[in-house]
């Protein structure tokens, strides 16, 4: 690993400054970061930790009734919380209990790995994610394979569900990364049904508009049971081939439906 | 370079480090507490697992630098001050809880985050709890076997346990 200068702000305001350098990069949990740097895929000329800043990780219920999680919150935070129980049992399936202690949610939205748990978990409940200068649609936020709306040197500090009336996440899990191989996030709201996937799509979490659009009608895993998923924009490797994910894809909605609480 | 300031298992201890020093490494080679053991250097396995603040943390996926002020537990911490081995170590001796014993502090350390947070767990929790261990050798169930003994001492004499 390439070394760098490290500084650990108190503010988001010293952050932001701080990452204003060339080359700066935020440090979150380093779930993933520090095994990118360890590879030397990244050379950063400063490390900004985001774990110094007094109240990034809050969790609380706004006025509005959305569930606000602070940027640095990690996973077993949110894994802990019984608001929204569908996106904390999403939080307790992340990798293990120790990669859990250290990653956060604003680490894990920046990241937009395309098999990640929380970009579908955000875009499934039409969160809102807040940086330092502005607040994001989720439906804007997501561009493709770790592409995002994020700016150089913007920071993620919060991020705002709304909370819906019931909702399931169902990961498929690819045993030795334990990322999913295929996962959907579904939320029926009172205005309608959001379906995210992931793991699934070559570019990366996206909402499929034809469950939405049938689940609107009746929410039952049977008003699916006639669609199908193209297989030509997904993932195919050796953990499962393009059919195989967009089989998944169908079988993971209809399963999250099923056990939405 | 930065100086450093841990409670290491209770003792004050300090050092200094590059920035992108790994906590396993300014363990192993600068302090020369060699029981957290490195078996992937990429976050997969957990041999490496100690403890941060309380909670478990893969020790090769974290900068020292960025714990300055933290209180580290380690495998070495796990030992009753005598010297004699602790509950859960005991039973994994007890109960060939190890073969080759690479991944065992690690086991060790994740076992003891699990018992603080469930005194008395299923086996499926216990197994879903070391998702994050790899072992080589064992095929679990008697690792499964030393924690589930673990608990039962644990709770039949909980001043022991402390
Ligand atoms: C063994 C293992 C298993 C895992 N399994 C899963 C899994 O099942 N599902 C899953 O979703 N993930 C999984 N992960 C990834 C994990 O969730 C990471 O915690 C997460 O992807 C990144 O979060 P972090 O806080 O660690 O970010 P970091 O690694 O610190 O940073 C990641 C990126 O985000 C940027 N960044 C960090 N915070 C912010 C912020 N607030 N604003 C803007 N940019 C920021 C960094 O600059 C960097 O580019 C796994 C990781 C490991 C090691
Ligand atoms: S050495 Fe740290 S997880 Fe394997
Ligand atoms: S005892 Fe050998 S790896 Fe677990």
């Amino acid at each position: 690993m390439y070394n760098f200068d490290f500084v650990k702000p108190s503010t988001v305001d010293e952050a932001v400054a701080a990452l204003a350098d060339e080359d700066a990069q935020a440090l979150g949990g380093g779930q993933t970061l520090i095994p990118t740097l360890k590879q030397r895929l990244a050379m950063p000329s400063k490390l900004v930790s985001l774990k110094g800043i007094e109240g990034l990780d809050k969790i609380f219920v706004d006025r509005g009734g959305n569930l606000v999680i602070g940027a640095a919150a990690t996973h077993a935070q949110v894994a802990a919380t019984t608001d929204y129980p569908a996106l904390a049992s999403l939080a307790a399936r992340i990798g293990d209990p120790a990669v859990r202690n250290r990653g956060t949610i604003g680490g894990s939205l920046a990241n937009n790995d395309p098999s990640a748990c929380y970009p579908a978990g955000a875009l499934g409940s039409g969160a809102t994610i807040v940086t330092n200068g502005r607040s994001i649609e989720a439906d804007d936020f997501f561009e493709g394979l770790f592409e995002t709306a994020l700016e150089e040197g913007e920071i993620i500090t919060e991020v705002r569900f709304p909370i819906p009336e019931k909702a399931c996440y169902m990961k498929f899990i690819q045993p030795a990364s334990r990322f999913p191989l295929t996962a959907v996030f579904v939320a029926k709201f009172a205005d309608g049904v959001r379906v995210a996937v992931t793991g699934a799509s070559n570019d990366g979490v996206f909402r499929w508009s034809d469950a939405e659009a049938a689940l609107n009608t009746t929410f039952d895993a049977g008003s699916i049971s006639e669609l199908s998923v193209d297989a030509d924009d997904m993932i195919s490797d050796i953990h499962g081939s393009s059919e195989y994910r967009a089989h998944l894809v169908k079988v993971m909605t209809a399963r999250a439906v099923k056990a939405a609480l | 370079m930065p100086d450093i300031n841990l409670t290491l298992n209770g003792q004050a201890v300090s050092g200094t480090v590059e920035n992108r020093t790994l906590l396993v490494d300014f363990l192993r080679e600068g302090l020369g507490k060699t029981g957290t053991h490195v078996g992937c250097d990429t976050g997969q396995c957990g041999a490496c697992v100690v403890h941060v603040d309380g909670v478990s943390v893969k020790s090769c996926n974290v900068f020292a630098v960025e714990l300055d002020g933290s209180k580290v537990t380690t495998i070495e911490g796990m030992a009753n001050a005598d010297g004699s081995l602790g509950v859960i170590q005991q039973a994994f001796q007890d109960h060939h809880g190890l073969q080759c014993g690479f991944c065992t502090p690690g086991m060790v350390m994740t076992a003891a985050a699990l018992l603080k947070e469930n005194s008395d767990p299923s086996e499926a929790e216990i197994r879903e709890y070391l998702d994050g261990n790899i072992c080589r050798c064992t095929g679990y169930h008697n690792i499964v076997k030393s924690i589930q003994a673990a608990a039962a001492e644990m709770n039949a004499s909980p001043v022991a346990a402390e």
